[in-house]
């Protein structure tokens, strides 16, 4: 099994596409009352909470709805709305510059970290164990332990940098620095999740090609950037895209970090579609704004995928 | 590489300089990731004076339990844990059965539209769950279980993705084995419970491991479908504790160690069935 925890999903997926070739579609079952007793279920379950509910939110988008009662269509009024309303273009901008903060950070670090720790070190387990530690706290663990941090007056981080003879940043009150305190909080778990997923990367990568490099005369760096990098292209592809993702659904850090200020300085999308949705109880504005959402990672995926085509096939 | 470097008899210094290097670089990033974790054990171990002092403590100036005595008095956290096990056990168990029966279908079985249909369950993985909370919401109310359990462990069982993981080892078993049964005259569901799902125990492990993993600290849905404080699964609990206390870090700290300590546990047990399911997966 060690073998196919490299490139993740990809590999698995082209050895999955090899079984259904030739003579084995023959030797299959054909009951098709067994196949749809198995499937069934959890087909089923998946069309009732995931798939309705998206036309469901496609629909209360068209309407004025609140928590409860009746609702009343309203066209495009939703979206007219969204589009003039300040908050929203504040929440979209927020949102990307959230995703463009963390995920090089994040993936560029785990990479370095990854081939760091791929390599022989006393106690490299204690070291790797350490760093992926975080990837299993919840979000609102992570959100807590970051508020403990940052606090702006009590907070470790300005007290660590004030015995070093630094006045720490505003963290709350001013909006670009609570902004960086989130990243620097999403990075300090993700890092650790990029680094797992490049080691089992780099088993992948032939170790004669670092020894031709060397024979070649490649130094550390060098072998780096010339074999290191190109080999693990599709983990690295891989992870982007999780990673993308991710941040343009980050929901728990915010809620519990910093609410979505100072003022709207860190209200990201997926926080200000959960606002409206259900401390606003404004439902249909609120599915609209959702709905935005789904189109932006479904765009952002689309054109991954034609990027990418063949490189990591079933990645995400 | 590290075989290499052990037969060697005796290293150039140049390369025990190199591996000095990287120890200290290694240990450095190590104690960067760890301070944040550290902080939260300290602080729920210092008394409460200790936050509000100006000054750096590695220590609490004294060692005290306070924050948790005063936790578990004021609140029902063990009630609160037994909801996160209970909602988190029940979710997965249901999501890992119905994940491996499908999963098995997909793989193994051909019925009209199987592509299709597999395609479409696949598609929902890109469905954020902010897209589609709303109406989730709103069904669990018209289905009369809003506020229960149910709420929260029928829309989590709802994963495509295990479907997809599952599908994916279980088409690497040959055929040939199913069809040596099939001749013996094992029927389909002996063939699956007796062949399939013992040749499946790493990937049942790895389901297990992160979609108990995903339950226990799931939050944004059980805010919105339980109501009641009795009911609370312990993330939740952490959001309603962290409004409670105000700046009372020593009780918050306290409640997020005590929430966090089951799936430390559980990670450093079975390490590396987790590490191997989020490398060949990405959930988190």
């Amino acid at each position: 099994m060690a073998s196919e925890v490299g490139v993740g999903a990809a590999r698995v997926a082209r050895r999955g596409g090899t079984g259904t070739g030739r003579t084995r579609r023959t030797r299959r079952s054909r009951s098709t009352a067994f196949s749809w007793a198995m499937a069934g279920p959890n087909t089923a379950v998946v069309a009732l909470f995931l798939l309705l509910p998206l036309g469901w939110a496609v629909w209360l988008s068209f309407r004025d709805a609140g928590t409860f009662g009746p609702t009343r269509f309203t066209g495009l009024e939703n979206y007219r709305r969204m589009f003039s309303d300040e908050v929203f273009w504040q929440a979209v901008v927020n949102t990307a510059v959230f995703t463009l903060a963390t995920v090089p950070t994040s993936i560029l670090l785990g990479l370095g970290l990854a081939v760091l720790l791929d390599s022989a070190l006393p106690a490299q387990r204690v070291w790797r164990t350490v760093i992926y530690l975080p990837i299993v706290l919840s979000g609102l663990a992570t959100a807590l332990i970051g508020s403990l941090l940052f606090e702006q007056s009590i907070g470790i981080v300005n007290k660590l940098l004030a015995a070093v003879g630094v006045t720490g940043p505003d963290w709350q009150t001013d909006g670009a620095w609570a902004m960086a305190s989130l990243v620097l909080v999403t990075v300090w778990v993700r890092v650790g999740f990029s680094m797992v997923i490049y080691l089992a990367g780099l088993q992948d990568v032939p170790r004669d090609l670092y020894e031709a490099a060397r024979l070649d005369g490649a130094g550390a760096w060098q072998q780096f950037r010339q074999v290191t990098v190109p080999l693990v292209r599709p983990t690295t592809f891989f992870l982007v895209v999780l990673n993308v993702i991710y941040s343009f659904q980050v929901f728990d850090l915010v809620y519990a970090m910093t609410n979505g200020g100072p003022g709207f300085a860190t209200t990201t999308l997926p926080f200000f579609a959960y606002q409206y949705g259900f401390e606003q109880r404004q439902q249909g504005y609120g599915s609209a704004i959702g709905l935005v959402l789904f189109l932006v990672v479904l765009a952002f995926t689309a054109l991954q995928w034609r990027g990418q085509r063949g490189a990591v096939q079933g990645g995400a | 590489m590290a075989a290499r470097d052990g037969v060697r008899p005796s290293r150039p210094p140049r390369v025990r300089l190199g591996l000095l290097a990287r120890t200290v670089v290694a240990a450095l990033a190590a104690l960067v990731v760890f301070v944040p974790m550290y902080s939260m054990v300290v602080i729920a171990f210092s008394p409460r004076r200790d936050v509000f002092d100006r000054e750096l403590r590695l220590l609490p100036s004294s060692w005290t339990t306070e924050n948790f005595r005063e936790l578990f008095a004021d609140y029902p956290v063990w009630l609160w844990m037994g909801n996160s096990f209970t909602v988190a056990a029940l979710t997965t168990v249901l999501t890992v059965a119905l994940n491996l029966s499908a999963g098995y279908a997909f793989a193994k079985t051909r019925f009209r539209g199987d592509t299709l249909v597999f395609l479409l369950l696949l598609s929902t993985l890109m469905i954020p769950l902010q897209a589609v909370v709303i109406p989730q919401f709103r069904l669990v109310s018209e289905l009369g279980i809003y506020g229960t359990f149910w709420a929260v462990i029928l829309p989590g069982a709802a994963s495509a993705f295990g479907i997809f993981l599952a599908r994916q080892f279980m088409t690497a078993i040959p055929d040939e084995l199913l069809e040596a049964a099939r001749i013996d005259g094992a029927g389909e569901l002996a063939i699956f419970f007796r062949i399939v799902l013992p040749l499946c125990r790493p990937l049942i492990a790895v389901l297990t491991l992160l979609t108990f993993m995903y339950h226990w600290n799931d939050f944004l849905w059980p805010l919105i479908a339980l109501k009641e404080r009795e009911l609370y699964r312990l993330p939740v609990a952490l959001g309603f504790l962290n409004g409670q206390y105000e700046t009372n870090y020593g009780g918050v700290m306290a409640a997020t160690l005590v929430s966090s300590i089951p799936m430390v546990v559980l990670f450093l047990l079975f390490q590396r069935s987790f590490v191997a399911g989020f490398a060949r997966s990405g959930i988190r």
